[in-house]
């Protein structure tokens, strides 16, 4: 590959558009954290006096642990689902070349391709006629809707890079196709896999806008509940619950990021 | 170590296998002895690895049969074949130390753990990897994984050994002392052997009998001194070995090449299309003066000389345009007879020595 050279001289505005773009990306992380540590009665930026009053009122509200519970639970379970079925998706996917399974690939990944409110709206006027809305499974399938394509990609990169002879050869030397892909194919997507687990978790975790639909009341997740709170009174807890919902995803994002280098 | 078991023979009975319209392969037939080295060659795309891949189990035939020891195997999945596989790439297991490598076919059977262990043994010392057992396979070089692949096609007795171009990843050095290691390992255990390959050298050297596949269909199957010596059609001329074609004609009941009758002691094998004298460049002889009787006689001029190390090359412009190669060898008192670049030169070929083939199988 033969790159024309140009001087870091005259790629100046690159630069200074590339850190203007990220600036704009992470400006409401440094704006919402500081605003969690306020002392003040609303949402005031910048604050003008510290305390940790916000995230022990977080703390100290049922209602607040209650959502928070209700995410955790969902997340968890979204990565229960949504984990075997993406494996499972992108290794049929990864093995066939038909026609079919092309029309499946698209199906699956259409979820993040559609708008989400129309995703919402859609399984409100399902779950009302089926009995699902402001259930824990309800929120958990919906979810794995959304949550699905991630693992299947992040399962595909790794199977990309797996040679499929492997899985041959382990089923000529005595392994039924299942023990194959259990002691050979799985333990070497292991990263990839766990990758695509914390998409899912991440993604339920995250996820407000079909919430707000099918999730309401004593059923309500924490983000739901934060949307309302901002909606009504705009409470200074949310900012404490962003700032710890961010150090989380951050974390998970950056575990993910790191196992799928290592592969 | 060596298979307790009787080596087993196979069969393809009238194999084909349809990919859409394509036809991978076309009604293959061909019976191989018990513990005999059998290799498939023939050119990428030939069907040579397809043939492998269903004899392995991994694809099924679109029609036809596939027999094992007289028994039908066809619709038998892989794992219970007791095939032993070699793939051109190894495929080592790299989350597993050489020693879990060897012992996975064993694990699979549920053998006991001392005698797991005791096979891995015998099969590390046999391929003279006793000293890497705990290596990670990250650790090895190309030859050692080939080795360590080898050691597990083989480490559980399989009933049959197939290998799928399993040395075309290593340098010609190596590749050629892995050649005779394969072939010496094939006399020990006396496991029937099937070899793919598209290195026609490798083929005749390995090999007790090989099968040219082109196009999906089985073209000749022969020893491979006779393979090289009596090729059935002009594909089979040209991909052994090194040869030139000239075209020749059927003239009065005698091929002649243009003008000049062809003297020919072997039998033209059966075909249809037109007809080619096979040369093979180390089969000329300089001629000066007239031919004896039975020699046919080639007269053109010198066109270049290659020197190649053991031998060199001269390329040969004959009176009809056509071009020749002339192989000798490079010591002094052969290179100081040669015609130099440009000067007349006269060759000879050996009724004995002249080979014509058709075009293509009848």
């Amino acid at each position: 590959m033969h790159e024309p050279f140009v001087p870091h001289s005259r790629r100046l505005w690159l630069y200074a558009f590339a850190a203007l773009v990220l600036v704009f990306l992470v400006a409401p992380v440094f704006i919402v954290i500081p605003m969690s540590f306020s002392g003040a009665q609303f949402l005031t930026f910048p604050p003008e006096s510290f305390s940790l009053r916000w995230y022990r009122n977080y703390l100290e509200s049922p209602e607040w642990l209650a959502a928070t519970w209700i995410s955790l639970k969902a997340a968890v379970l979204t990565t229960l689902v949504a984990t075997p079925l993406g494996i499972a998706a992108a290794y049929g996917l990864n093995a066939s070349r038909t026609r079919l399974a092309t029309m499946a690939q698209v199906a699956l990944v259409t979820p993040l391709l559609i708008p989400v409110i129309i995703l919402g709206v859609g399984v409100f006027y399902l779950y009302v006629q089926i009995g699902l809305v402001n259930t824990l499974l309800g929120l958990v399938l919906a979810h794995s809707i959304l949550a699905i394509p991630f693992v299947m990609v992040t399962v595909t990169a790794g199977l990309r890079q797996f040679d499929l002879n492997q899985e041959r050869v382990a089923r000529s030397l005595g392994a039924t196709r299942l023990r194959a892909f259990m002691t050979v194919t799985l333990p070497q997507l292991r990263n990839s896999i766990v990758a695509g687990g914390l998409f899912a978790f991440i993604t339920s975790l995250d996820e407000v806008v079909i919430a707000l639909f099918i999730s309401s009341g004593p059923q309500s997740t924490l983000t739901r509940r934060m949307f309302s709170g901002l909606r009504d009174q705009v409470d200074p807890t949310i900012a404490a619950v962003s700032s710890l919902l961010i150090v989380l995803s951050v974390a998970l994002l950056g575990t993910a990021q790191l196992l799928q280098r290592r592969r | 170590m060596a298979s307790n078991r009787a080596s087993v023979s196979i069969a393809f009975r009238s194999i084909s296998k349809h990919y859409g319209t394509f036809k991978a392969l076309d009604r293959i037939e061909l019976e191989i002895e018990a513990g005999e080295f059998l290799t498939l060659l023939g050119p990428s795309g030939s069907g040579k690895t397809t043939l492998l891949m269903l004899l392995a189990g991994f694809a099924r035939p679109s029609s036809g049969v596939i027999e094992v020891a007289g028994s039908d195997i066809t619709r038998m999945p892989p794992h219970r074949r007791d095939f032993g596989v070699v793939f051109q790439n190894y495929a080592l297991f790299p989350h597993m130390s050489v020693t879990e490598n060897v012992g996975y076919p064993l694990r699979m059977r549920r053998c006991p753990r001392e005698e797991i262990d005791r096979r891995v043994a015998d099969a590390l010392e046999l391929v003279q990897l006793g000293h890497l057992a705990e290596r990670r396979i990250d650790q090895l070089s190309g030859g050692q994984r080939q080795r360590i692949a080898l050691a597990r096609a083989v480490v559980f007795s399989p009933r049959v050994l197939l290998m799928d171009e399993p040395l075309s990843a290593l340098d010609k050095k190596l590749r050629e002392q892995m050649q005779i290691e394969i072939r010496h390992l094939h006399e020990r255990l006396g496991i029937t052997t099937i070899y793919v390959t598209h290195d026609q050298r490798e083929a005749l050297t390995m090999s007790d009998r090989v099968a040219v596949i082109d196009g999906g269909r089985l073209i000749q199957l022969e020893e491979p001194a006779s393979l090289y010596a009596h090729p059935a059609t002009r594909f089979v001329a040209d991909f052994i070995g090194e040869s030139t074609l000239l075209p020749v004609a059927r003239q009065a009941g005698r091929f002649a090449y243009g003008e000049q009758p062809v003297s020919i002691a072997n039998p033209v094998p059966p075909g249809a299309g037109e007809h080619w004298l096979v040369v093979r460049p180390e089969r000329l002889v300089l001629l000066d003066g007239a031919a004896p009787d039975g020699i046919n006689r080639f007269t053109g001029t010198v066109e270049d000389v290659v020197f190649q190390g053991e031998t060199l090359l001269a390329r040969v412009r004959l009176a009809t345009g056509d071009m020749l190669s002339l192989r000798r060898d490079t010591r002094r008192e052969v290179m100081a007879g040669l015609p130099r670049t440009g000067e007349p030169i006269s060759l000879g070929l050996a009724a004995e020595e002249t080979v014509i083939v058709p075009e293509r199988a009848p």
